[in-house]
């Protein structure tokens, strides 16, 4: 099975292939039958992304602790072409290559200008994220992990709300401010342990000092891409400003990203200096929870609500990380990977409204169950998941990171356990705005319940909400070797 | 060292080669006038070709008791200039017989910059160190005032010239100390009078202000202050030459200097070389922020890169040689690439330079505003394209060497300067077009998108062999 990760990494860029002979060859025909084509060969594309990473999933390994199906191409002397997945990162690439063809059928009525290039973004960016989750060696992650930049600011850019340019502008400024930090931080690395392979790095041990410097150079690109307090404020931007798709990529696949960096970099690479910067983490995390609930529940538009409920939910992720023990841990991927089929979902239940009647503003709604009783029934379910109802995903991922969190440092466990509290004080009176009471505004009498399509676009997500609210064992599975291998390498390094 | 005149014929064979043609295409030309200028143009571009390969093959060694020096360092340069000006030749012919000013002149000036650009990189001491600058420099001021007719173009020909003079003057005034003080011109000897402590300070002196004529060739900061106007000023095409194979040629040639004949005064100069790293780094990202000409910005940007490229010289490494070398083909590329779209881009005949000209050029031109961005993204040192790899080398050399703080800044300091490269994109992408555009000409848009596809994705296979090239270039300098 070698190459099955560049196949899977790759294999959007033969879409985009596709889609650019397409264009040479589709000059001066119907436009819009041009587009209709273009986005089958984008949906087929990424399904059959999906089905080679299912093939992945089907294939790993689940008592292995280590890398599988690595590939190594010697390049040149600064970087080396090598590929891996392990348990933690195996289940990423699943969720990237899960959302795609769910952005792509988001965007199928949505987006009339530019479909081509839309589309082409989209493919481009799958291939760059799913090269972060795969790549094991230094250079080669830095490359994919700052590529996503690029397709992400035009995506906001050009397909974006009115504050486009100035979201796109912060978007991409703030977090390349953290990168270039990273790319300091990868160079040192690779000039002292004189090689940029991550596994050989996962188990070279820094000097402690130099730890504290390595690891605040990471740590400052992963909590702005995460993205942690006080530097959030990107998020909420990018998220109101892009298109429904693009809010559900970045809230589903590219936060993750800086979870898989904590994971993948800092607690491996560096415990002693994980170790002493855990008081900070926890209370940088639940003022996240506490502060970002707060400020989710003050705010007027749906989508800008919802961007602060995921930075409060990250919170919990980050606290479960920083516990170091394999509960916690467990718990911050779980709640990761429930998060981006949750957050996803909801910027898709604003999608459908905002389609419909092009705004967000959540005063303008109300009484929308008197007419659209689907579409009130689904956001219920995924508001519910948001909450951490026990039977929807979100539950798993809560109560695992704060058992984690509770053995380490109690009071971080209880404040943040007042953010379960909030976000259902944020969520519900959110529903019960938009859903409920009188159908008062006249411009919603005329509004149509879900389509066939949209309904389509729902059913998966649906079905993973609850299957792994009932059975989270399926990611534990799955998750458990690499975790346990992680978690007694961090408290052998820090002797706990 | 010593050598008979056959052999060091051989050793300089590219350059004797080039002026024979040079000496022989000004003769054709002055029969043929006017008609013969694609004639000669291609005369030139083949002679260029020509020494490409000679130097290419050409053994190492030096030649005219030890003025003049050939090895990998100055194969992998010439190699870089000899091949990256005949695109300069192709953009400039093809636009002055657009303007109507055939003048065969155009090829033969190119001609002279490349020999001069030649006996740069392959100086061995004070006298063709000078030579070489001068022939290159004379040709340079002249193609920057190309268009007569032109009052801003002969305004951007006249301070070029009269500021090049004064780093000229810097110059010898410094190489005139460092004979007194050091007692010879030859490199080598230099170094080892400064070895055996037998100088005293006053060559340093001298070293300084060698430094500033050579910083003033390369546009640094704080002798940068030209670039911007001449970009603004001369033609296009014409920019699209200097601002890349003189450059290299330049920073070759600073290389040398510093690490050959100051070798052991690395101590100091490195002082200099952080400095003016720093401080061409700042005055590039900020200074480009308030710009509304893409040439001007054109101009603070590179004063950026040449921090960049100094950062790697500040090293003093043979890392550091490497990732200069590697980081002035790759900008190289890059910045013809910028200036051929620029060339390539006009409106009712009148060329795009202010900002706002560019908008909404991703729907009326999407090929050439495609290229535009993703050589804007290189440029910015944004993975996956050249410019990235370019600075990726640049920094690990630093970071080598123990200049964290430099790097961690100067880094810093290209995050500000992404803003302006963003806004060009923006601008491209974002905004509604005020008008039609006219149709590009051929061979621009050529070198666009060939500059284009080398900075993605040619440059990921490419970077393969160019990196060892680079390094076996690099071990020549002599440092560790």
């Amino acid at each position: 099975m070698t190459g099955i990760l560049s196949l899977i990494t790759f294999s959007p860029m033969l879409g985009v292939a596709a889609l650019l002979a397409l264009r040479a060859f589709s000059a001066g025909k119907d436009a819009a039958g041009v587009a209709h084509s273009a986005k089958i060969i984008a949906l087929v594309t990424t399904l059959a992304t999906l089905a080679l990473s299912v093939l992945l999933v089907a294939q790993f390994n689940a008592q292995e602790a280590g890398f599988q199906f690595v590939e190594t191409v010697n390049w040149f002397s600064g970087a080396t072409y090598r590929m891996g997945v392990d348990g933690i990162s195996v289940l990423f690439v699943l969720l990237t290559a899960f959302l795609l063809p769910i952005c792509i059928l988001a965007s199928w009525e949505s987006i009339t200008d530019r479909v081509m290039e839309y589309l082409i973004a989209f493919l481009l960016l799958e291939t760059l994220v799913i090269g972060v989750f795969c790549a094991l060696d230094l250079v080669l992650f830095y490359l994919f992990f700052e590529g996503g930049l690029v397709p992400m600011f035009l995506i906001i850019g050009i397909w974006g709300g009115k504050n486009r340019v100035y979201a796109a502008y912060k978007f991409f400024l703030y977090t390349l401010l953290g990168s270039v930090l990273m790319l300091a931080a990868i160079l040192a690395m690779a000039s002292i342990a004189k090689t940029t392979s991550i596994p050989d790095l996962m188990v070279f041990k820094f000097d402690p000092k130099v730890q504290i410097a390595l690891w605040l150079a990471f740590f400052a690109s992963f909590a702005v891409k995460m993205p942690m307090w006080p530097v959030h404020t990107w998020l909420p931007d990018a998220h109101v400003e892009a298109p429904t798709a693009g809010s559900v990529i970045l809230a589903g696949i590219l936060l993750k990203m800086g979870g898989y960096g904590f994971l993948r970099f800092l607690l491996p690479m560096f415990p002693q200096a994980s170790q002493y910067f855990t008081p900070l983490v926890f209370a940088m995390s639940v003022i996240a929870v506490v502060y970002t609930s707060l400020v989710a529940f003050r705010q007027t538009d749906i989508k800008k609500l919802i961007a602060y409920s995921s930075v409060a939910h990250m919170g919990f992720v980050t606290m479960g990380i920083f516990s170091g023990n394999a509960v916690g841990v467990q718990g911050a991927i779980f709640q990761m990977l429930s998060h981006g089929v949750i957050a996803g979902a909801l910027f898709l239940c604003v999608g459908v409204v905002y389609d419909r009647m092009h705004t967000r503003e959540i005063a303008f709604y109300g009484g929308l169950a008197n007419r659209m009783p689907w579409y009130a029934a689904i956001f219920m379910l995924f508001t519910m998941g948001n909450v951490g109802l026990p039977g929807t995903s979100g539950f798993v991922g809560e109560i695992m990171t704060m058992t984690g969190v509770y053995g380490v440092s109690t009071w971080t466990a209880l404040v943040a356990a007042t953010g379960v509290i909030l976000s259902a004080v944020y969520a519900l009176s959110l529903y019960r705005r938009v859903i409920f009471g009188e159908l008062v505004n006249p411009k919603l009498a005329g509004i149509q319940d879900l389509t066939l399509r949209e309904v389509a676009i729902f059913a998966p997500l649906i079905a993973s909400t609850l299957i792994l609210g009932v059975r989270p064992g399926l990611v534990f599975n799955l998750t458990a070797a690499s975790v346990d291998q992680l978690v007694g390498v961090y408290k052998a390094a820090i002797g706990g | 060292m010593t050598m008979n005149f056959q052999d060091a014929l051989v050793l300089a064979r590219p350059e004797v080669f080039l002026a024979g043609a040079t000496l022989f295409l000004l003769v054709y030309g002055a029969f043929r006038g006017e008609k013969g200028m694609s004639e000669v143009s291609i005369g030139a571009s083949l002679a260029l070709f020509t020494a490409a390969a000679f130097a290419a093959i050409g053994p190492d060694g030096a030649a005219f008791s030890g003025g003049f020096i050939a090895n990998s360092a100055t194969r992998f340069a010439k190699v870089a200039v000899y091949l990256i000006s005949p695109v300069a030749i192709l953009l400039g012919d093809r636009w002055l017989g657009r303007v109507d000013n055939k003048r065969f002149e155009f090829p033969i000036l190119i001609l002279l910059a490349a020999i001069g650009m030649g006996m740069m990189v392959s100086a061995g001491d004070l006298i063709s160190l000078y030579i070489g600058i001068e022939l290159q420099s004379l040709a340079l001021y002249v193609l920057a005032a190309f268009r007569r007719d032109d009052a801003k173009a002969s305004e951007a020909g006249l301070k070029y010239f009269v500021l090049g003079a004064l780093s000229s003057g810097l110059l010898l005034y410094g190489a005139s100390l460092i004979y007194g003080f050091a007692g010879s011109t030859h490199f080598d000897v230099i170094a080892q009078s400064i070895q055996h402590g037998t100088t005293g300070t006053g060559v340093l002196f001298g070293l300084v202000f060698l430094m500033c004529g050579l910083a003033f060739k390369v546009s640094a900061a704080p002798f940068h202050m030209w670039t911007p106007d001449v970009y603004e000023g001369a033609p296009t095409p014409i920019v699209a030459f200097f601002a890349a194979a003189p450059k290299l040629a330049a920073m070759v040639l600073f290389a040398r200097v510093l690490s050959e004949a100051f070798g052991s005064a690395i101590d100091q100069w490195r002082q200099i070389i952080v400095i003016t790293a720093f401080l061409s780094v700042a005055i590039g990202a900020f200074g480009g922020l308030a710009q509304s000409n893409i040439k001007r910005l054109l101009g603070y940007s590179s004063i950026a890169n040449i921090g960049y490229a100094l950062i790697g010289l500040s090293a003093g490494t043979a890392e550091g040689m490497q990732a200069v070398l590697v980081f002035m083909v790759l900008y190289m590329i890059d910045v013809t690439g910028f200036f051929a779209c620029l060339g390539a881009l006009s409106r009712d005949g009148k060329s795009m330079e202010s900002l706002s000209d560019f908008a909404g050029l991703a729907r009326l031109r999407p090929g050439l505003a495609l290229v535009l961005t993703a050589l804007s993204f290189s440029v910015m040192g944004l993975p996956p394209f050249s410019g990235f790899w370019a600075k990726l080398f640049v920094f690990k050399a630093a970071i080598a060497s123990g200049q964290w703080i430099l790097a961690a800044v100067v880094l810093l300091g290209s995050v500000v300067a992404a803003f302006y490269y963003l806004r060009l994109i923006k601008t491209m992408w974002f905004d509604p077009a005020p008008g039609q555009t006219d149709t590009p000409p051929v061979e621009a848009k050529g070198v666009a998108f060939a500059a284009a596809l080398f900075c993605f994705p040619l440059v990921l296979p490419a970077m393969a062999w160019l990196e060892p090239m680079a390094r076996t270039a690099a071990v020549s300098f002599g440092l560790k």
